[in-house]
């Protein structure tokens, strides 16, 4: 005896698409990328988000313990692929910035280990910004 | 401020992108732990094996 499909779930699949796709689909990828782990914050991803802002809030600051430079300006187009690096990290980029730190010319093999620290930070926050926008979107399941 | 070796840099550097890699990259939390020791396998294996053969090229 043939079965039939379930009406009430198949009835929900499409609503629980619909409402996936309310709102502003690009919150977690902004909110994402200006504090790490914010956007799966917002999706209530707790250990996931946790574990994304610890570790690339970690290699941040381990940057700047090393000595590592927040690039500043585009002299050139290494200085410039820098300066993009290093704005993935959003608000950390900004704050750092703001109050000087990474201001000094890099002068150690240590101190350039930590400007590449820096810059993997920001470029690993957009990879989690976008894995969060997955998330939103239901391009990523779970 | 910190120096940390050249190995110790490696090493943490490894624990942090894996540990990225392996969120974003899988779905489920096993398949996440998994592949986040498996990059973090193959950033310092492949660290240690280029160091042997720049050793010997140096040589």
């Amino acid at each position: 005896m043939a079965t039939t499909p379930n009406k009430a779930a198949v009835a929900t699949k499409p609503a629980a698409a619909k409402a996936s796709q309310q709102g502003f689909v690009y919150l977690p990828l902004i909110a994402g990328w200006l504090v790490p782990g914010a956007g799966h914050f917002l999706l209530r991803k707790w250990i996931r988000g946790a574990l994304l802002a610890a570790s690339i809030f970690a290699m941040f600051v381990l940057g700047l313990a090393m000595q590592g430079k927040l690039y500043t300006g585009a002299q050139d187009i290494l200085d410039l692929l820098g300066v993009v690096g290093d704005l993935g990290s959003g608000l950390l980029y900004v704050i750092g910035r703001t109050i000087g730190l990474g201001a000094e010319p890099v002068k150690t093999t240590v101190a350039d280990y930590g400007t590449k620290f820096i810059v993997v930070a920001g470029l690993l926050n957009v990879i989690a910004a976008v894995d969060a926008h997955n998330l939103r979107t239901g391009r990523k399941s779970s | 401020m910190i120096h940390p070796s050249h190995f110790a840099a490696v090493v943490i550097f490894a624990v942090f992108a894996s540990t990225v890699f392996g969120i974003t990259m899988r779905d489920t939390p096993s398949r996440m732990v998994r592949y986040g020791i498996y990059c973090f396998t193959l950033f310092v294996g492949s660290a240690i094996v280029l160091s042997w053969v720049m050793f010997f090229i140096a040589r």
